[in-house]
């Protein structure tokens, strides 16, 4: 029987040297020795983390042509126009690592690669941009402020600058969100419905359980990750639901309770059996997300074509005036 | 003897020249940077992703602030808002071209660059004109509107001078769009109208140097200017395509559900 190909183990005096590093605090760079599988959780995470940036275009997209005011609309313009930057700028991080843009794109039309699940819900009504920008982007933050510490300098930067923009979305998402709770009776029905669908996919933005998480001890111990997925889900509970009670809004647990010993919002159980049926490509919009990725770089391939040719003859127009 | 009054006059003139010119200025603006707007997602590249988005960001900038003059020389209270979502079709002046629906992204690139280079050349016009509101947003307008030109003016080149298949569908793009570009230049008595206040272009001066501009970039593109053809008409005085109309139904629709509600 032939044997499968196994990956060459890593040299065990170099894997002690990286846990050093990595233990004393230092910052990996891309020059730098890093073990397989260390490269292979970074290229997954930060082409995971780009993908989301740019299918999480396509449900706020859905309302830029519908948003009720000026104003509203160019925020909202500027929003989706950030996120298009952050996925780039990561894609950009992730070539570091050595796997270029078009091998990861590739990986997400064809279903291979997977993003935030999140993006996978419809938005449904102009209240959906505000609960999004509250609630997804305030989870996104919550990921990516400890993920600004990743070990690996590059994605750690990339965090730092992505979350700058993520606080501004979140707060005009919340402005948006107070606005239509101090609104007319339509309105706050409204918010109230958005915030009913959004709050437990939002909590599902943490991943699974820790009781269940595959990856998680390995990308504490590499420092990737400062706190477990359990952890940050409490600190966004925690953070979020002041707010709503702020703005006069309830949140869709019943169970949600204060815990004045552990100063903690205790929850109720998360819907595990949807949030695996969505990442296993049965939610609501799995397939209009992928679909709509897709039409764009089908339809988009004549241009990308032309651009390429356009510069192969510029550059040999400009070696045959030299 | 005398009976119903059946005649009355073709055409009612605008009561308001100042703000009608403006309205023409900001719906041209809004109806392109909604077009734009409409690609959010979708682009070919994720580069183009951004800059779309950009620009239609300037666009809807721009014309929030023309129609907020709009609004100001009427004198009746309206906004940017008000003029953007509560009123109808036949009231919007933009030009046809900026209506024209997105087709594929050479449709797209080249109604823009008609569209670019016909505005910078009015924005650089207008930054001196005699009345101080306007020529302040024009000059804004206008460094946006250059860096709009540089771009799509560089993309007629790539898909002029590109493939076989982007020639083709760049050519056809400009064939189709040609008949919308002379209303862009046409005057009428909003025009006389303003000049009095010291609003003055020179349309004929300014389609001259609009016909320099464009035909360099199409002949640097390889593409071939149109022949002369009978201009479609009609945006300035509200008679509008039929795609008009749909667009505003989608863009209007929260608001109009909602009047008189705080967004
Ligand atoms: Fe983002
Ligand atoms: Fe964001």
């Amino acid at each position: 029987m032939e044997q499968k190909p196994q990956a060459t183990p890593e040299d065990p005096a170099k894997l002690a040297q990286f846990q050093a590093r990595i233990d004393a605090g230092e910052s990996i760079e891309p020059k730098d020795w890093m073990p397989e599988r260390y490269r292979k959780q970074l290229v997954r995470m930060m082409s995971q983390h780009a993908h989301s940036e740019i299918v999480g275009m396509l449900p706020e997209g859905n309302w830029i042509t519908r948003a009720p005011s000026l104003r509203r609309k160019m925020s909202l313009l500027a929003k989706v126009q950030d996120e298009a930057g952050h996925g780039l700028y990561i894609y950009c991080g992730t070539e570091t690592l050595g796997v270029d843009r078009a091998e990861l794109v590739d990986q997400l039309l064809d279903g291979r690669a997977k993003y935030s699940s999140i993006f996978n819900y419809p938005t449904l009504s102009w209240a959906d941009i505000g609960v999004i920008g509250w609630l997804v982007d305030g989870a996104a933050i919550v990921n990516q402020t400890v993920l600004a510490k990743a070990s690996y300098g590059p994605y750690a930067r990339a965090m730092i600058r992505i979350c700058k923009e993520e606080n501004f979305h979140k707060r005009q998402g919340f402005e948006i969100v107070a606005t239509l709770a101090a609104g007319t009776p339509a309105q706050q029905a409204m918010v109230q419905d958005a915030v009913n669908r959004w709050w437990w996919p939002s909590l599902m933005m943490f991943g699974p359980s820790d009781t269940d998480s595959p990856n998680s001890a390995e990308l504490l111990r590499w420092k990737v990750k400062h706190k477990t997925n359990d952890e940050l889900r409490q600190r966004f509970v925690n953070l979020t639901v002041p707010q709503a009670i702020a703005v006069n809004l309830t949140l869709p647990d019943p169970d949600l309770t204060y815990n004045a010993e552990t100063k903690n919002w205790e929850f109720g159980e998360i819907d595990w059996a949807e949030f695996h049926e969505v990442i296993r490509g049965n939610g609501p919009c799995n397939r209009e997300r992928l679909a709509a990725r897709r039409a764009a770089h089908e339809n988009g391939r004549w241009v990308r074509e032309a651009a390429e040719a356009h510069a192969a003859k510029q550059r040999r127009r400009s070696t045959e005036a030299a | 003897m005398t009976g119903p009054t059946v005649a009355a006059p073709r055409e009612t003139p605008p009561a308001n020249p100042l703000a009608e010119f403006l309205l023409r200025l900001g719906d041209d603006r809004l109806v392109l940077g909604h077009r734009l707007s409409e690609w959010c997602g979708h682009a070919p590249i994720l580069e183009e992703d951004i800059a779309l988005a950009n620009i239609a960001l300037d666009l809807v900038g721009q014309a929030s602030a023309f129609l907020a003059a709009a609004g100001e020389a009427e004198g009746q209270g309206r906004t940017d808002d008000t003029l953007a979502y509560f009123r109808d079709e036949r009231e919007f002046r933009n030009a046809l071209l900026v209506e024209r629906p997105n087709g594929d992204f050479a449709v797209t690139i080249l109604r823009q660059f008609l569209f670019d280079a016909w505005s910078v050349l009015l924005l650089d016009a207008l930054k001196t004109c005699g009345y101080a509101p306007l020529a302040a947003i024009a000059a804004k307008a206008l460094k946006e509107a250059t860096y709009h030109l540089r771009h799509s003016s560089e993309w007629v080149l790539r898909l002029g001078d590109g493939t076989d298949e982007s020639h083709a569908r760049a050519q056809r793009a400009l064939d189709d769009l040609w008949r919308f570009t002379g209303e862009l230049f046409q005057t009428d008595a909003v025009d006389e109208a303003v000049a009095g206040m010291g609003i003055r272009v020179d349309y004929a001066a300014l389609r001259s140097r609009w016909n320099d501009m464009v035909s360099d970039v199409v002949k640097r593109a390889t593409l071939a200017l149109p022949a002369d053809q009978p201009a479609a008409t009609g945006g300035r005085r509200g008679r509008h395509s039929e795609y008009l109309g749909h667009m505003l139904a989608e863009m209007q629709s929260v608001a109009r559900a909602h009047p008189g509600a705080t967004w």
